[in-house]
């Protein structure tokens, strides 16, 4: 039987349940999503973008939809407890694909700025939405953006109007609570406007050891000049799936900073388009995998410069140990046109024994004025600083240690949020030393 | 005795370097080994500190009246070797307080002793920085990155300074340094120096010698040590090279 089939069964008979415990401007796009997703069906590993995990065994399961919106009985606010010591933000819950309404830190939120619910936005502020939501993550060109756009229901919308700084970190807590397997279609819109700035920070957990399947559209605009730090931190468990496409357009003058980290996951999938749309827009991308045993993580990013001197800088890097497999694929589009783009792009990969990682960075380029640069390395454990450490009295394991912390730093040591930085130097460390086995509660307070 | 070295084959990759070594090093001695390229000496150093890269075929080697062949490099460590080596190795990320607290306390571990407190050891540190005159900057640094070549034999000689070893092997802690540099390692070396400490000097030159007067200097010649004699035989090498010694030992 092939994976299409049920969702497509799903959606054939539950396509009114699905609208009506949804909004206007989701249900508008589903008729097409439907069928770009029978006409694509999951992409095969001859599939480029997707050749380096097998989408359809994953899919293939028969996982739970909460399709009918029933409220889980948990109150994450009091239930999950989360006090990031010495970093205090807005905080936010998502359950699985709903956003969590109780809580006090909308109340610290300039005037003007929203972070709620996808659906309620899409209600309330209908042409706002309607006017970007599925514009980047284009069902056509991405099964996973059909098969989401299809079958997601809510999520989350934060919009920062023009010239507001949003200097409290926005924190959201995408948690996994379910009591059977479950498959959560999650939608994330973020919009700032002209000379918005604002930090993102945005981290996975799963509180229930079951089987979870996650799709995630996350789709991002930064108006001119706008700033964004943009925080993505998986700590799931074994049992976990995530397939995230993070897709972010960058008008002239903006910068972002996008980092995307999984410290524990089984199997996740990520693909991050960013299009340098206006002239001088500037996105740093940033990736920190730790992987050990059966996990899987696969990179897939495109940077695609458009307009004259956009700048990117890309760095990578993967610690693989256990029989665990990791694959970066970096594309780097240089369109016509686009002059004066300065492109740099890096993965690094330390690879246990019986790990294994595939890397494969692209340059596709159509201007004659850029300066662009990749580099890919996969190598294992220095065995002369090894041994070294060792002659000064360090155990191996300590020294391993050492090195594999140094490793994954120089990605961290780019954090220009202190507290945030100083705080993911600790969990990479306690990841390192196997405390983080279980992931039932958030690790930012732990 | 400290150091007992006996009938020692070793080599690496297949190949037989040290063939047939007899060494004995006693507390508070210096001797230093001389030789040509290729002659054996970094293997020794190599071999002593237990790199695993090199493989031991025959012979013994006691350490203290323990079986030094036996032990881990950093049980050999904490049992009081130390090698300043010839190529300080480059840890990127790794910053010499974190590198050093770790080092200093898998020693105190192993000898029953609870973690030295952090203020305890910034001030340890700050102490034998001044030994070798190493600057603050380098010493918050990543583990030799970026280092002068002469930085880095003073950093050597730094780390020894915070492990306080008993016998210490310096691999040629004189190539790429100054005169002045030279005479900061060397008189920092000497600082350290006690009745209960030994060394063992590698070197290809005289100049290191004069600040360490040595007790014993060997000649190691295609494996095996071939003279031995006071600081005298370093200064006649100076002069003669050792083609003379050659000679002599292919008459024996």
């Amino acid at each position: 039987m092939n994976s299409e089939q049920q969702y497509i069964d799903l959606f054939t008979a539950c396509r009114g349940l699905i609208d009506s415990h949804s909004a206007g401007a989701l249900n508008a796009l589903r008729d097409k999503a439907f069928d770009d997703f029978c006409r694509q069906g999951f992409p095969s590993q001859k599939v480029e973008r997707y050749k380096y995990t097998d989408v359809a065994s994953a899919f293939a399961p028969d996982y739970g939809m909460n399709l009918k919106r029933l409220e889980f009985a948990v109150n994450p606010y009091k239930a999950f407890r989360c006090d990031v010591p010495n970093l205090s933000t807005s905080f936010y819950f998502v359950v699985n694909d709903a956003f969590c309404r109780e809580n006090s830190a909308a109340s610290m939120l300039p005037g003007g700025v929203i972070v709620c619910s996808l659906k309620t936005a899409a209600e309330e502020h209908a042409d706002l939405v309607a006017s970007y939501y599925g514009k980047l993550a284009r069902t056509e060109k991405d099964t996973l953006n059909a098969l989401n756009t299809m079958l997601a229901q809510d999520g989350l919308f934060i919009y920062i109007p023009r010239g507001v700084d949003v200097e409290r970190p926005i924190q959201v807590v995408n948690l996994l609570r379910a009591d059977t397997d479950l498959m959560a279609n999650r939608r994330v819109l973020v919009i700032m406007e002209e000379d918005a700035r604002a930090r993102l920070l945005f981290c996975d957990h799963a509180m229930d050891d079951r089987n979870f399947l996650t799709t995630q559209i996350m789709e991002v605009y930064a108006g001119e000049r706008a700033r964004l730090d943009f925080y993505e931190l998986e700590e799931t468990h074994a049992k976990n799936r995530l397939f995230s496409n993070l897709y972010a357009d960058l008008q002239r003058d903006s910068t972002a900073n996008l980092y995307r980290i999984t410290l524990q996951g089984g199997l996740t999938r990520q693909r991050t388009d960013i299009a340098l749309s206006g002239e001088r827009a500037e996105v740093g991308l940033y990736g920190c995998v730790i992987a050990d045993k059966a996990q899987h993580v696969d990179h897939n990013t495109l940077i695609d410069n458009r307009a004259e001197y956009g700048v990117s800088h890309q760095l990578y890097k993967y610690v693989m140990d256990g029989e665990s497999t990791g694959a970066f694929a970096g594309r780097i589009l240089v369109r016509e046109g686009a002059q004066h783009t300065v492109s740099d792009e890096r993965t690094a990969n330390l690879c246990g024994s019986e790990a294994r990682v595939y890397a494969q960075p692209m340059l596709e380029i159509y201007a004659d004025d850029v300066k662009c640069s990749h580099g890919a390395t996969v190598g294992q454990m220095d065995e002369q600083a090894l041994f070294y450490m060792r002659q000064r009295g360090i155990n191996p394991d300590e020294a391993r240690l050492l090195l594999k912390l140094a490793f994954a730093g120089e990605v961290i040591d780019t954090i220009g949020l202190e507290t945030l930085r100083n705080r993911l130097h600790h969990l990479v460390e306690k990841r390192f030393r196997g405390g983080m086995a279980r992931c039932s509660e958030c690790r930012f307070c732990s | 005795m400290m150091l007992e070295i006996e009938d020692l084959h070793a080599g690496i990759n297949g190949k037989e370097i040290l063939k047939g070594i007899n060494l004995t090093v006693k507390a508070g001695e210096i001797h230093a080994l001389m030789g040509q390229n290729g002659a054996g000496k970094s293997t020794l150093s190599n071999v002593l500190v237990g790199n695993p890269a090199y493989e031991v075929t025959s012979g013994r080697v006691r350490f203290n009246g323990k079986d030094l062949l036996a032990m881990t490099p950093e049980e050999r460590a904490h049992e009081g070797l130390f090698l300043s080596f010839q190529q300080p190795v480059e840890i990127p990320g790794v910053s010499m307080v974190n590198f050093m607290r770790a080092a200093l306390n898998a020693k105190r571990k192993y000898h029953g002793l609870e973690p030295m407190s952090s203020g305890d050891f910034l001030k340890l540190m700050r102490e034998k920085r001044k030994i070798v005159e190493l600057d603050s900057k380098l010493a918050n640094r990543s583990v030799n990155e970026g280092f002068s070549g002469g930085e880095k034999k003073r950093n050597e000689i730094f780390q020894m300074a915070m492990l306080e070893p008993t016998l210490s092997i310096l691999d040629e802690t004189d190539s790429g340094l100054d005169v002045d540099a030279l005479r900061i390692v060397a008189e920092g070396f000497n600082k350290l120096r006690t009745a209960e400490t030994s060394a063992i000097v590698i070197t290809h030159y005289q100049r290191l010698l004069d600040y360490l007067k040595p007790d014993v200097v060997h000649v190691l010649l295609g494996g095996r040590i071939v003279r031995s004699g006071g600081p005298e035989l370093a200064a006649e090498i100076e002069k003669r090279g050792f083609d003379w010694i050659k000679e002599e030992a292919s008459l024996d």
